[in-house]
């Protein structure tokens, strides 16, 4: 494993493999009565998150704790139209602190990529999302909930459906999830593809109907309402019509596909209640499994000198 | 004032002499008394002039100061620059733009040219007043909004027709305003992967397009700032080849640097128009040396640290060029085969200045014409270290970069503002 976890492409197959071994072993904590490991005691995690996400931040959050460490939440305000905090002050500051890992949330891609390497902070870096770029855990812990369902991910096929373009989920699982040897389609309306996609190594397609049968994963991605009015799409009636998955579209998949969505969701635009709520949704599942492969990140990225799991803590 | 006679010189890079530098001009006769100046194995050029320099004052005198970017200036071997109106306030009054001006003149390192803005404030609303600019005691002949484009078509149209009146030339930043709302790099397969807001070359080919078709519908002179894409270069190919009175320039960054440099996610990076493709850099090069492409400016961007140091997207656009320009241009031109040193001479001192209008400058390398030369050293190689520039701001992206050549010495109607590389 590299230093730190800024992209989903830092990852190679090994990396992610062993990403994925380690949070099986941690998963079994979660059924014990005693959810704590020493391996991470005396080390300090920071989260560092300067655009809200209560969902990750606790997810990390526990991970830590799980783990022993100690945990900072700190939370920066500012935004790209005010640019407020300073990431470089902040970044001196938790290194004053004695920050072993920071967790980063940014609403501007890159800052993770910035606060590694412009040798402000010796920490290792885990990127929790940066703007529109990535957010790898995501990634990893869909990755860990697929092949708990369907085994190796090798000649698998993803379909990743909605606002591709926006989506720092899709950006992280077109890498991870080629890394692992799957076949990733990404479905959206043209508006909705970036720029340069065909250079991705994925598939494409804006024909939603037509990859359904095929897929052995359906993820849903959040679509925000406010896209309509730049044009992305006409209309929130036309876009679920066209890429939102309902109990007619469900009943064209294969009977072991399962369907993902990295919250929070939108029910009723992008996926309907019924769906959300079916016996092939997995994603309370994802919830779960976020907080295992942050454990298993954090403790692989900090290079836990014990055993992951080396006896509970006395 | 002190003589100076220039010792073997190769004068745009022919055979070596010796030029005489006696009142502020180029003089022949008696030498006698004369300091001389070693210039065995030195070039010799016209001072070089610069279209598009942001001096930064008034307003943002914490990144630039007409004297600090003077200076600059001089070490890149300039003898005028035109000094960019996106000032605060605004270079949009008879008044601002005479104390910028004025502030050349006292600084005295090379001359200082004022742009006035096309727009009141570079809101693209209405028409500043372009006439009293111009019969100001700064003499504005070049009109721009730069950093902001004269979008709106009518309000374009108008300006071009309007500065005929005194042979004046609109020098457009053609950015499509919509097309390019929060962008941040190159559109291409590294915007998307990058996750950065993508800035795609139809938003400038398009106003271009626009504009050439504007400036011959009502017969003006356009300028075509810092054209950035090989389309860019069609465009204006195709312009010219109407007969058109279209001219254009690029930046050196342009001529080099490209928008893979954006992976690194540091600011320094980070300019408008943004780096592009290397086929883009290959166009540039091409357009530059058969003449498409007129000139070779600067834009030189002073920021603050601070402005630079932060997340891309918060980060200020621009970058430093007046004292690594002719080092950019040598390499990227005149090594690669592409250009000579009467093109150099050509391209970054008479056509600017011709299109500029300043009498002064850009002049033949001749007895009788005024002493702005510039001495330079093709030989030697540098590593650039942003703490050595003149300029009061570091932002330069060549940090650390080997480049070739030095200003030797530059002198301003006769007088040296450098001497042995060093500001005098
Ligand atoms: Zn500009």
């Amino acid at each position: 494993m590299k230093k730190h976890l800024l992209s989903a492409a830092d990852l190679s197959r090994d990396d992610a493999e062993l990403v994925l071994a380690t949070a099986e072993e941690l998963r079994s904590l979660a059924d014990r009565p005693i959810k704590k490991l020493p391996a991470l005691r005396g080390r300090t995690v920071v989260n560092l998150f300067f655009e809200d996400s209560t969902r990750t931040r606790i997810s990390f959050e526990a991970a830590a704790k799980r783990l022993s460490a100690d945990v900072i939440n700190f939370s920066a305000k500012g935004s790209s139209l005010s640019k407020g905090e300073s990431l470089k002050d902040t970044a001196l500051t938790l290194e004053a602190m004695g920050a072993d890992a920071v967790v980063v949330r940014h609403w501007a891609s890159g800052a993770p990529h910035l606060l590694a390497h412009a040798g402000w902070a010796r920490s290792s870096v885990v990127n929790a999302g940066d703007g529109t770029h990535e957010h790898p855990t995501q990634a990893l812990l869909d990755a860990f909930t697929m092949t708990r369902h369907l085994g190796s991910l090798d000649g698998r096929r993803v379909a990743i459906v909605g606002d591709v373009l926006h989506s720092r989920v899709a950006r992280s699982n077109a890498l991870l999830l080629t890394t692992l040897g799957a076949e990733v389609t990404l479905v959206a309306p043209p508006t909705l593809l970036p720029y340069g996609v065909e250079g991705w190594g994925v598939e494409t397609s804006y024909d939603l109907d037509a990859v359904l049968p095929k897929a052995d994963v359906l993820m849903m991605l959040r679509v925000q309402r406010e896209r309509m009015n730049a044009a992305f799409f006409p209309s929130v009636r036309e876009y679920s019509r066209r890429y939102g998955v309902d109990a007619r579209r469900m009943a064209t998949l294969q009977d072991h596909t399962i369907v993902m969505h990295p919250g929070p969701m939108i029910r009723g635009m992008e996926i309907s209640a019924d769906v959300a709520d079916s016996e092939r949704s997995v994603i309370v599942e994802q919830v779960t499994n976020g907080v295992a492969v942050r454990m298993a990140v954090l403790y692989l990225l900090l290079g836990g000198s014990q055993p992951a799991i080396g006896g509970d803590d006395a | 004032m002190t003589d100076y006679l220039i010792k073997g010189a190769s004068v745009l890079g022919g055979e070596p002499r010796d030029v005489l530098l006696r009142e502020g001009l180029i003089a022949d006769g008696s030498s006698s008394g004369a300091e001389v100046v070693d210039a065995d194995g030195l070039v010799m050029l016209p001072g070089l002039v610069d279209l598009h320099t942001h001096l930064r004052e008034p307003g943002r005198e914490d990144a630039e100061t007409v004297e600090t970017g003077t200076r600059a200036a001089a070490m890149g071997g300039f003898t005028a620059v035109h000094a960019m109106a996106n000032t605060e306030p605004v270079a949009d009054t008879a008044g601002v733009v005479e104390q910028v001006w004025r502030l050349g003149t006292e600084a005295g390192y090379c001359d200082v040219q004022p742009v006035g803005a096309v727009t009141v404030g570079l809101a693209g609303e209405r028409l500043a007043e372009l006439g009293a600019m111009a019969d100001s005691a700064a003499r504005v002949r070049v009109f721009s909004d730069d950093g902001k484009c004269v979008s709106d078509p009518v309000l374009m149209r108008r300006a071009l027709e309007y500065v005929k009146a005194f042979d004046g030339v609109v020098a457009q930043h053609a950015q499509e305003p919509r097309l390019t709302e929060d962008a941040q790099m190159n559109e291409g397969e590294l915007s998307g992967r990058l996750g950065l807001r993508g800035w795609p070359a139809v938003a400038e080919e398009s106003i271009i397009a626009r504009d050439c078709l504007l400036a011959a519908h009502v017969g003006s002179r356009l300028h075509v700032c810092h054209v950035s894409t090989a389309g860019s270069v069609e465009i204006v190919r195709w312009a010219k080849s109407k007969g058109w009175p279209v001219t254009a320039e690029v930046c050196p960054h342009h001529l080099l640097l490209t928008d893979e440099l954006a992976a690194s996610y540091d600011p320094i990076f980070k300019v408008n128009p943004p780096l592009r493709s290397a086929t883009d850099v290959e166009a540039l090069r091409a357009g530059l040396a058969d003449g498409t492409i007129d000139v070779v400016a600067t834009d030189h961007a002073p920021h603050p640290h601070e402005d630079k140091d932060c997340e891309w997207q918060a980060a200020a656009f621009g970058m430093l060029g007046l004292e690594t320009a002719l080092s950019i241009v040598q390499t990227t031109m005149v090594d690669a085969g592409l250009l000579d040193w009467a093109g150099v001479a050509e391209r970054m001192s008479t056509t600017p200045a011709r299109i500029g209008r300043l009498a002064g400058q850009g002049r033949p390398l001749e007895v009788g014409e005024p002493a702005n030369v510039v001495l330079y050293d093709p030989s030697v190689s540098r590593v650039v270290d942003a703490s050595e520039l003149a300029s009061l701001s570091r932002n330069t992206p060549y940090a650390g970069m080997e480049l070739p050549g030095r200003v030797v010495a530059t002198f301003l109607r006769g007088r040296p503002t450098v001497l042995d590389g060093k500001l005098c």
